[in-house]
């Protein structure tokens, strides 16, 4: 065995790379593997960059009500920019069916505290005054939501980390777990073997894949949306806008516009693209355009400059799976999260970390009862 | 007020067009009818298109090509690239400063559904590869769409004045660029099952072997094609040094675009970076309008361009500095001088050899890479492809004709419809254009002092024959691979040499003169090829005159000029010389020894401003400190520097990043490349929602 450490995490994506930043500022010896040529390279930059805390569960709410200020501190804690921008979150309601969605969601948000709250037509349009005001009946908003750059955040963990004393191999391969006498040793890859006695797995779209190494069946798939980014114009829009219309092709969509002036924008296709092709399509650009256009008349001039298609590894609930493997000791899920990996990776890392010292927080349990990898998945996420 | 305009052009008819008025910065201008904003706004000495929103760093032409973002402007609030973007009656052009504002839309737009058609054969690209495939897919009665971003078919040939080197029998040597571009238009235009669309951009491959087309910049439409040829030529290499993205630095593609396609005359004073066959050629055709040309800097001890390109432009009276290299151009707001250095065999500059030329462009003209995106995504989607022209591989228009008739064939057989195998003999000429130039020979001027005979002044092997078929009398012979020098072959004395001229006036490398002693033995007539305007030379001016490498033999008499509408814009010009040196003679010297002259001191850049991505302005030494830091993969150079981030899609940056990575010592195996995604250009959103736009409804071509 070349080297052993407290803990090896598989995956220095949005959820490995703050977990390898908490866990090194904790004094544990950590590794970071990945297969990917640098920091960030799966699904992370893929990310178009939302942050919010406004979900309608209790742990995405408190997961990322952390992550939300740890981003927004950054700057001022450690120095980095990291693009954050609070313009907040509005989900727009063209229809009674959608008001009736959101406004029964709000309930449950404010009862757990939430910043959000609906506004009318008009008062819609004074915070995002380019809505097209036809058919308008109003939304959500919640202020104190906002963006990152996914890539800037990355990298400002993943420095600090290495400052810290975490170790990062890339464009190597864990092939698989070392498992003795029921507990996890280590891991081997295509180049050596590693020892731990901790080893997550935040290994993102490929999450099922490592933890099968283990004999375990954990339920995340990934399947693929395609996003774009604009050229960078003055200011004019501060909220993300989310719109949850399901109609053929498409569940919803959403577009913000970035801290550097650029749109950002992605679609959820329907049905679901399974599967871990990121290849660009036809379909999209024509099917998000027509939407954003109808909402915002306004972007139609806006020019588009590059697109992607990124994988969200999906659970059946809609909810990520964060906990110990009862099966194999010291093995630690923080899997499936949905798409949503880039805006709860800093909660859930500071998590991971009080989780491999022993010492988790008094709300920490209720978080991990609801994410927990042995749940029923029965039940559906209302917001994705 | 249109004083940056070219009035008269010794090739190029200037057609009288009816001006349209527009506004910059509320100042009313005159554009030509068709004009792009570009053209116009240089046509009456605006370069500085605005400030970049990073640094205030000034913004002008780079590509005119519609390629990267540098030439923004704000036209009637909206942003748009100048390039590209033709001027509209009482358009109100302003520069952008900042970032843009997105002009606000008062309703929703009538949408309408995106087109989806399907094709058999689908081209991107109209130049010389793409007109040929065309032609051979036509001529088969393949229906094929042949898609050009450009106002008029032929590529980059619409802009070559000179006349081709290679094949006469094979690709039209002989002939000059631009009539090649026409004739091979007219053949397409004749075939009723090829389509052609121009001002429409290929967008993107998509995986699902759908191929998305901005038609008339306008209309989006998806086209699945069975086989797909990319015929997209080439993009031009940018280059590091201080103050490369000064106002007034730009390719030498830009500066044939604004010269010879929109007849502006976009600079005073020039100075080329490269002696290709790229930089060459925009040395002559600057002199051809008009304008000086200080001087030209190559890093390699010899051109790489044709001898024969170099030897005119030395003898027209160009400095060719090899062995140099740039290492500033200078100027706050505009270039103003360059600064260049003698460099060691290592290509480092040696200090103290620094000299400045006061010029107002500095042309990069440093290589040529395929504009393959569409060729590789098509290959790894698996749809069906072809690539032809510099789209495969860098070489000559006529190299490029020959390719895209192979590939057209090739084509044609893929899809069933001929069983014709690709001659031997095509793949033969094929290969025998794309070669490089060969071996140099020494010039060995006839000894014979009698009679009347012609000189070649072409010595190096470069495959070319246009004065075998010139001779009447087939006295001119090349014995068996064009990529041999000439030989003049007077075998009966009686039918030997009648001193027609032809060979002279239709020689590409204008590198034949025909020396004439019947009249007077001590005083032989010489006559040269002259391609510059008829007023410009007379009978009775002293003219000084040089040998093939533009050494001075002295001065002479103009004894004729002889411009016959046979010989094609070529002036056949006669002078007197002395017997020493007749012979000798290769060409007239038109720029004065001056216009070359350095400044007195050197003049040293001190802002650290060696730009690497031009669209999001990120400095050479930002990269190559996290090169040092261990930093190996693009990707993470681009998210943490935000380097091919910009409108250009990581096309002009992409190889100057791999260069600082091979300056630093780094194996090109150890680096990893960012991926390639969609869109090949910025195009509004509207576009893909099918929105019809009332204000863009009359697009006027050219």
């Amino acid at each position: 065995m070349s080297k052993t450490y407290d803990v090896i995490v598989i995956g220095a994506g949005s959820v490995g790379t703050p977990a390898a930043f908490y866990l090194s500022q904790a004094g544990l010896r950590t590794l970071v593997l990945d297969r990917l040529p640098s920091v960030g390279q799966g699904s992370n930059k893929a990310a178009i960059g939302g942050i919010r805390a406004t979900h309608s569960d209790p742990a995405k709410i408190r997961l990322c009500l952390r992550s939300i200020e740890i981003i927004s501190t950054w700057k001022e804690c450690y120095g980095d920019e990291i693009e954050w921008y609070k313009g907040g979150y509005s989900f727009v309601a063209y229809r009674e069916r959608e008001e009736k969605i959101l406004k029964e969601l709000l309930a449950t948000q404010q009862a757990y505290g939430l910043n959000i709250r609906w506004l009318d037509k008009e008062d819609l349009l004074e915070v995002i005054p380019d809505l097209n005001p036809e058919g308008l009946i109003g939304g959500t908003f919640s202020p104190d939501d906002g963006h990152a750059s996914p890539l800037l955040a990355i990298h400002a963990f993943y420095r600090h980390a290495r400052e810290q004393g975490a170790e990062f191999r890339f464009s190597e391969n864990v092939c698989g777990l070392l498992i003795r006498g029921g507990r996890v040793s280590g891991v081997k890859t295509d180049r050596a073997e590693y020892g731990a006695e901790v080893v997550i797995n935040a290994a993102g779209a490929w999450a099922a894949e490592v933890a099968g190494w283990a004999g375990l069946e954990v339920p995340v798939r990934p399947d693929s949306h395609e996003a774009a980014v604009t050229e960078p114009v003055a200011r004019f829009l501060n909220p993300m806008v989310v719109d949850i219309r399901p109609i053929p092709g498409s569940a919803n969509y959403y577009f913000y516009q970035h801290y550097t002036g650029q749109v950002i924008f992605c679609i959820t296709p329907s049905p679901s693209i399974w599967g871990t092709d990121t290849r660009e399509t036809s379909d999209f650009l024509p099917m998000v355009a027509r939407r954003m256009v109808e909402v915002m008349p306004r972007l139609k001039n806006i020019r588009i400059r590059r697109t992607w298609r990124g994988l969200y590894p999906m659970t059946p609930d809609g909810f990520p799976i964060v906990g110990w493997v009862r099966e194999v000791e010291g093995f630690l899920l923080a899997v499936g999260m949905c798409g949503q990996g880039f805006m709860l990776g800093p909660g859930v890392g500071e998590l991971l970390s009080r989780m491999v010292q022993g010492r988790p927080e008094e709300e920490d349990h209720l978080v991990l009862k609801y994410l927990s990898p042995y749940r029923e998945f029965a039940g559906q996420e209302k917001l994705k | 007020m249109n004083e940056h305009r070219i009035a008269r052009h010794p090739i190029l008819p200037v057609e009288e067009r009816e001006r349209v008025a527009f506004f910059w910065q509320g100042r009313e201008l005159l554009a030509r009818q068709g004009e792009t904003i570009a053209s116009a706004l240089f046509a009456h000495g605006v370069r500085i298109f605005g400030h970049h929103p990073k640094d205030g760093a000034p913004q002008g032409i780079f590509c005119a090509n519609g390629q990267c973002a540098q030439c923004l402007v704000l036209a009637n609030g909206r942003p748009v690239k100048s390039c590209m973007e033709p001027v509209r009656p009482g358009m109100r052009v302003e520069p952008v400063e900042g970032l843009p504002e997105l002009p606000r839309v008062n309703r929703a737009p009538a949408m309408g559904k995106i087109e989806e058609i399907s094709v058999p054969a689908l081209i991107i690209g109209g130049g010389p590869a793409g007109l040929s495939a065309a032609i051979e897919l036509g001529r088969r009665g393949i229906e094929t769409l042949l898609v050009d971003d450009k106002h008029r078919l032929g590529g980059k040939l619409v802009l070559q004045t000179h006349r081709f080197f290679g094949s006469t029998e094979a690709v039209y040597a002989g002939t000059r660029g631009i009539d090649i571009a026409t004739r091979l238009e007219n053949e397409v235009r004749a075939l009723d099952c090829v389509h052609t669309w121009l001002r429409s951009t290929a967008l993107a491959v998509f995986s699902d072997h759908k191929v998305g087309i901005l038609r008339e910049g306008r209309r989006y439409v998806l086209v699945r094609p069975q086989v797909l040829l990319c015929a997209s030529g080439a993009r031009e290499r940018s280059l590091a040094f201080r103050g490369n993205t000064l106002p007034g630095v730009y390719g030498a593609g830009a500066f044939q675009t604004l010269v010879n396609r929109d007849l502006v005359r976009p600079a005073e004073r020039l100075f080329i970076v490269g002696g290709g066959n790229v930089g060459l050629i925009a040395g002559y055709h600057a002199l051809q309008a008009g304008i000086q040309v200080v001087g030209l800097a190559e890093i390699l001890p010899e051109c790489g361009g044709y001898k024969v390109h170099k030897d005119k432009l030395l003898r027209l009276g160009v400095p060719i500095y090899t062995s140099h290299t740039i290492l500033s151009a200078n100027g706050e707001e505009a270039v103003e001088s360059v600064t260049i250095a003698r460099v060691d065999e290592r290509f480092r500059p040696i200090p103290g050899t620094e000299r400045t030329f006061e010029c107002d462009t500095v042309l990069i003209a440093v290589g040529l890479d395929p504009v393959n995106e569409f060729y590789l995504k098509a290959r790894e989607f698996g749809l069906p492809a072809f690539a032809a022209g510099d789209a495969e591989e860098i070489a000559e228009a006529s190299a490029a004709i020959f390719s895209g008739k192979i590939r057209g064939l090739e084509m044609a057989r893929f899809l069933g419809r001929t069983e014709e195998k690709v001659p031997a003999a095509w793949v033969q000429m094929a290969e025998v254009l794309k070669s490089k130039p060969g071996k140099v020979f020494p010039e060995h001027p006839p000894e014979n002092e009698s009679g009347v005979f012609p000189v070649f002044h072409c010595l190096q092997e470069i495959p070319c024959d246009p004065c075998v078929a010139a001779c009447p009398r087939h006295l001119i012979r090349i014995e068996g691979d064009i990529r041999r020098t000439p030989t003049f072959v007077p075998e009966d004395p009686e039918k030997g040499c009648t001193g027609c001229e032809r060979c002279v006036v239709l020689c590409p490398g204008l590198a034949i003169t025909l020396v004439d002693y019947r009249r007077d033995a001590e005083y032989p007539t010489v006559t040269l090829p002259y391609e510059f305007l008829r007023e410009s030379i007379e009978v009775g001016d002293r003219a000084t005159v040089l040998d093939t490498e533009g050494h001075v033999l002295g001065e002479v008499e103009v004894v004729g000029v002889k411009a016959r509408k046979a010989n094609d814009r070529t002036i056949a010009v006669q002078v007197r010389a002395p017997r020493e040196y007749a012979r000798r003679i290769a060409g007239l010297r038109v720029q004065r020894e001056e216009a070359g002259r350095p400044l007195p001191y050197p003049v040293e850049r001190t802002a650290d401003d060696v730009v690497i991505c031009r669209c999001e302005r990120v400095t050479a030494g930002e990269i190559r400190a996290l090169i040092r830091q261990g930093m190996r993969d693009i990707s993470e150079i681009k998210a943490l520097t935000r380097a091919g981030m910009g409108a250009c899609g990581a096309k002009t940056c992409t190889p100057l990043i791999h260069r600082l990575f091979r300056e630093e010592g780094v194996p090109e195996a150890e680096v990893v490349d960012q991926p390639k995604r969609p869109l090949f250009i910025e195009v509004p959103l509207g576009i893909f929602a099918g929105v019809q736009d009332e204000e863009e409804g009359d697009v006027q071509d050219l």
